[in-house]
């Protein structure tokens, strides 16, 4: 696609960009004389005019080097122009674009690592938990893809639920994971404060606080049961326990993507939750997400110990 | 009514204590966030102490109240000076300098209490934006009234800079600066997407080639030639590296955005202007230093000669580096890295606080009926500890922008990154601390600058200097 909305701007681009380089040179070229005002004594003498009592000046002529170095980047410029994109729409000769480097940078990257990656590609990924090989590199991509939000040693934070803990939002079976990486999800809590009046949130909280066994007025609790088992159980069903189908968390557990205190959960309740996983189908080739996937189907598999450092890189593929 | 018998030394002076005021003040934010980013839980997360607010305040103070007052002084200074006349119409230059404080104090508000378009260095919201826009043609009136009042024929070449940056900022903050208002204190700009970046960094950069280059260069044409007492070196250099540098500059924006959604060609066109601006700056840089050709025992027992000179072979330094910069493939390692902090520090604290310093320990006694600074020494002293200062300081992010650069890119053979970015966090923790040391010490050189002002000032008076009589050759035809 064109960046120019019409035939003009593109050359009105290359037009002026020439002319510039041009006036430039015509500039240089017009103050490049050589010679100096001397006055009978051989001394070099100033323009005659003074400014501010004492403020005078020489005119001695452009030192070479300068000057040739000003005409040295004019034709480096003008030599660029000729061979890459700038001038309008001319595309240059050496027919670089920026797109073309990348897609070839990394055509040459994946061609390089493909077989690396190709003998791992059959396997299931629950037998590739115990291949060190392969949990080296899942430990890497995870660093370099996963790790900004889920922490490099995927204990998560409020909002990025951690992946050791062998709690799942939307199932730990290698299927979800890899849909789950591969096509991203959209968590979202609908928000309730218009539906609901703030007496029947906070007793709703106590309930969902007497769910998970945690300290709650049990009056309150009483009541907010109704709220929660006609609103709230459509998701996280009637007896809290979530449904990974829509990625509903569990309320019965000690395990809270954004906290579990009386305050948070009441906040909850009422602005409701927005949460994303972004797909990585677009950034990561299906072979790395399958060790991917293994990886961190691995992770809360191997007891609940931190990744250990990262070790020394693949020397050979 | 004016005494037209004197020169306006009234606001050049507000305007060049002011510089040493705002300073102290730009340099101790400088100071604080760079502790910040060593220390990030130093202010204990206080909103309006947090590094992404103090930054914009640092930026603004140092550049627009530190480098902006210097330039108001300096520029007021010049162009009655060398015009051989009072200064046009002494209450607008009233207004520029009231305006002009009014505009520093409410970005201090404004900035901490996180109100901002976000905008690089044009953070400032549309009512702050409209009073700068006024305060400029204010100052635009007054200089430009001056310069056409004079009784010399020739407008002295320092006034051709600072004719061009007063010009050009005023188009360029206009330009950027539209916007959308939604309430007292919000806006949203004119542009939207990759137009709003390339209006954005085309802004910025001649922020930097403007504000801060052809203004200080302004400052260079006077103050070079009378500290050494020398004429200047070329009038054919200067005409060639004025009209091309202020023409260049222009063009030299998209290099901030290589390997962005910019189409190409913006970004070649933005790279190549970047290389021919190389000979164009250095042209300053020539014609500063071989000005002082017959003369260089000077720069021996001279502080202010020291601080001019050394502030110029900065200047050379960093416009060598600016170019360098711009190319592709250079850019690709230095970009979104500490280079780059270290590379605007060599300007900025080595080209435009240094020839700052330099006028200022010029302008002062004279403006206050004095026949030098109260402390020779201190000078020299503020000499030495800010050069050491400055070049802690650029040493550190240079090194740990190459080392980011080359962290970021290392991979290992499955394709997989090398280094995650947290530890090329870790890995400039004590280049970080450099760089504190660095800035602390351009600071106490600051502070010594500030006493010894101080201490000129209370032993002087305010003068007003008669206007001297024409040299008759120079004299309107």
């Amino acid at each position: 696609m064109s960046d120019f909305t019409s035939g003009f701007w593109s050359l009105y681009v290359g037009v002026l960009t020439i002319v510039s380089i041009l006036a430039c040179g015509a500039l240089l070229l017009s103050m490049s004389k050589q010679t100096v005002k001397k006055d009978a004594q051989g001394k070099t003498i100033t323009t005659g005019h003074v400014w501010d009592e004492d403020l005078s000046e020489l005119n001695n002529p452009l030192p070479r080097w300068w000057m040739w170095l000003f005409y040295i980047t004019l034709f480096f410029g003008a030599g660029y122009l000729v061979l890459y994109p700038g001038a309008g729409k001319y595309a240059g000769m050496a027919g670089w674009t920026s797109r073309g480097q990348y897609d070839e940078e990394r055509a040459k990257v994946q061609a390089e690592i493909a077989p690396l990656y190709a003998k791992f590609a059959g396997q299931d990924p629950k037998a590739l938990v115990g291949d060190p090989q392969a949990q080296a590199i899942g430990e890497r991509l995870f660093q370099t893809s996963c790790g900004q939000c889920h922490g490099s040693d995927a204990g998560g934070s409020k909002g990025f639920p951690s992946l050791r803990d062998g709690d799942w939002l939307y199932g730990g079976e290698p299927e979800t994971i890899k849909a789950s990486i591969t096509d991203g999800r959209r968590g979202v809590m609908p928000p309730l404060g218009a539906a609901l009046s703030e007496q029947e949130i906070w007793n709703a909280a106590h309930y969902v606080l007497s769910l998970s066994q945690q300290l709650h007025n049990a009056e309150r609790a009483d009541k907010g049961k109704a709220t929660f088992q006609t609103i709230c159980a459509a998701c996280h069903g009637p007896e809290g326990k979530g449904n990974p189908a829509v990625g509903a968390p569990n309320l019965t557990d000690s395990i809270w993507l954004y906290g579990g205190s009386e305050k948070t959960i009441i906040e909850t309740i009422t602005r409701g939750r927005t949460n994303a996983m972004p797909a990585h189908k677009e950034l990561l080739e299906p072979e790395k997400i399958h060790l991917l996937t293994a990886y961190v189907y691995g992770l809360s598999r191997r007891g609940t110990a931190a990744p250990t450092a990262t070790p020394a890189p693949a020397k050979t593929p | 009514m004016d005494n037209q018998g004197t020169f306006n030394y009234k606001v050049v002076r507000q305007f060049a204590v002011m510089t040493v005021v705002w300073g102290v003040v730009g340099m101790l934010v400088g100071v604080i966030i760079a502790a910040e980013l060593l220390w990030p839980d130093l202010l204990q997360g206080i909103p309006w102490l947090s590094y992404g607010r103090l930054r914009p305040l640092h930026t603004n103070a140092v550049i627009f109240a530190f480098g902006g007052c210097a330039l108001f002084a300096t520029s007021y200074y010049c162009a009655q000076r060398t015009c051989q006349v009072r200064l046009f119409c002494g209450p607008l230059a009233a207004v520029t300098f009231w305006g002009w404080q009014i505009v520093i104090v409410l970005a201090a508000i404004t900035l901490p209490l996180g109100i901002t378009s976000g905008k690089e260095y044009a953070e400032l919201e549309w009512p702050i934006d409209l009073l700068i826009a006024v305060v400029w043609v204010s100052y635009a009136v007054v200089f430009f009234g001056t310069l056409a009042k004079r009784k010399v024929e020739h407008i002295y070449v320092a006034n051709w800079f600072f004719g061009g940056f007063i010009l050009t900022v005023a188009l360029l903050h206009i330009v950027n600066s539209a916007a959308m208002p939604a309430s007292l204190w919000k806006s949203y700009s004119a542009y939207a997407g990759v137009q709003d970046a390339m209006v954005q960094w085309w802004y910025g950069h001649n922020a930097v080639g403007f504000f801060l280059t052809a203004g200080f260069l302004g400052m260079m044409y006077y103050f070079v030639p009378k500290q050494a007492e020398r004429p200047i070196y070329s009038y054919r250099l200067s005409v060639v590296h004025f009209w091309a540098l202020i023409f260049t500059y222009m063009w030299a924006g998209p290099h901030h955005l290589h390997f962005t959604a910019l189409p190409d060609w913006t970004q070649s066109i933005g790279m190549v202007f970047s290389l021919i601006l190389l000979a164009p700056s250095w042209g300053g840089m020539i014609n500063g230093i071989m000005t002082l050709s017959g003369a260089w025992h000077k720069l021996r027992e001279d502080p202010i000669l020291k601080f001019l000179i050394v502030s110029l072979s900065f200047y050379g330094m960093s416009t060598f580096e600016g170019p360098m910069m711009s190319i592709k493939t250079v850019n690709a390692l230095s970009h979104y890295t500490d280079w780059t902090v270290g590379h605007v520090h060599s300007g900025a604290l080595g080209w435009v606080a240094f020839i700052t310093f330099g006028c200022i320990y010029y302008l002062i006694p004279r403006l206050f009926g004095r026949p030098q600074m109260h402390s020779i020494r201190l000078i020299t002293l503020h000499f030495w500890v800010a050069t050491l200062g400055v070049v802690l300081y650029i040493t550190a992010m240079w090194i740990a922008g190459v080392m980011q650069g080359l962290m970021w890119r290392a991979t290992n053979a499955d394709g997989t990154l090398t280094y995650s970015f947290v530890e090329s966090v870790k890995s400039t923790f004590p280049f970080y601390a450099i760089r504190l040391v660095g800035g602390t010490m351009f600071l106490a050189g600051m502070l010594v600058m500030a006493y010894n002002v101080a201490r000129t000032i209370a032993a002087g008076r305010a003068v007003e200097a008669p206007i001297p009589a024409l040299a008759p050759a120079s004299a309107h035809a």
